[in-house]
């Protein structure tokens, strides 16, 4: 019953702490956080890529994907998020070289990249809803509007987030705390194109197989 | 403190990017040509071919631009990818599987049954 420990219970105790207690600096694990929102983003598209997998063929005699998609539109919009995911990795090459002018011309390349794909994208949208092929038309149209749709609010807010952090580091340079905020949107944004490879693939190319 | 640098901290080099741009570009030029040009396989081969190229792409992407390796953040990164493809390939398999055949086996045939 006395109070003294043992050597080997000190010892236990010592070896306890030392590999159970050591410094997070302010937001060390940011990144594995958001990387984990990033898994849970990538479960929200496997269930409407699923959804439009069992929906997809269902036109209620209404328009198909050959008569809707352009395919060479959508090479082209493809390149244009292919390329802002380069241009996005020089940005990140410039702030590791603590280049300020250098990261924010790159990510302003990167962003009207983005805008590019997403005006390609609404004027396809907009041509389809002209012919009649709304999302009301068939459950085809309404799981390719869904999921489409999703990934390219996700651009959007990434242009939103974009033009934040540029705004961010042209006040305070880049700190370390837009330098972690650089390396977040880093991930959403090839994450963004990771997405992208299975619409162009399952959506546009394997319809206009089907 | 250098102990426990973050040395696990993903960090790209410009030969990684280009390497990773040029390798997309690759993968994403062949599966539109064989569905935009004069590819005279089968539906079924280019259908394949195309998925096994999007899968290819998406590795690449993951390691040269999201510099996934398995060491990343004391593989924590790798251990929740993996559990997430779980959950997609779940997700995935199981609805296009179960739907398929709730379609083929309750949907109403139009010939009449033929009587016992």
């Amino acid at each position: 019953m006395g109070h003294a420990l043992t050597n080997e219970q000190a010892a236990a105790r010592t070896l306890f702490h030392l590999q159970d207690e050591h410094d997070h600096e302010a937001g060390g694990s940011t990144l594995l956080g958001f990387w984990i929102y990033l898994m849970s983003d990538c479960l929200i598209f496997a269930v409407l890529f699923a959804t439009y997998g069992v929906l997809g063929g269902n036109y209620a005699a209404g328009p198909g994907p050959k008569d809707l998609f352009d395919l060479p539109l959508v090479a082209l919009n493809t390149s244009m998020l292919l390329l802002s995911s380069i241009t996005y990795g020089f940005a990140m090459l410039s702030s590791y070289r603590n280049n300020v002018a250098g990261t924010q011309a790159w990510l302003f390349i990167t962003g009207l990249f983005g805008a590019a794909f997403l005006g390609i994208e609404l004027y396809e949208f907009a041509h389809m809803i002209h012919l009649g092929a709304t999302p009301q038309r068939s459950a085809f149209l309404s799981a390719f509007f869904t999921l489409v749709g999703t990934h390219g609010l996700h651009v959007t807010f990434g242009i939103v987030w974009l033009i934040t952090l540029m705004l961010q580091i042209g006040k305070h340079g880049l700190n370390k705390a837009n330098t972690r905020r650089l390396a977040c949107l880093s991930l959403f944004w090839h994450f963004l194109d990771v997405i992208w490879i299975g619409v162009f693939t399952f959506v546009y190319l394997m319809g206009m197989l089907r | 403190m250098s102990a426990h640098e973050h040395a696990s901290e993903p960090h790209g080099t410009l030969k990684e990017y280009v390497t990773g741009f040029i390798l997309s570009v690759i993968l994403t030029a062949i599966p539109f040509y064989l569905v935009m040009g004069d590819v005279s396989w089968s539906k079924a081969t280019i259908a394949f071919v195309i998925m096994a190229f999007a899968a290819v792409q998406m590795v690449v992407h993951m390691v040269y631009f999201l510099h996934m390796t398995p060491r990343s953040e004391d593989g924590w990164t790798l251990t929740s990818l993996v559990f997430t493809l779980i959950l997609v390939v779940i997700t995935l398999a199981g609805s296009l599987w179960v739907m398929y055949h709730m379609d083929t086996n309750m949907m109403p045939k139009h010939e009449v049954a033929s009587p016992l």
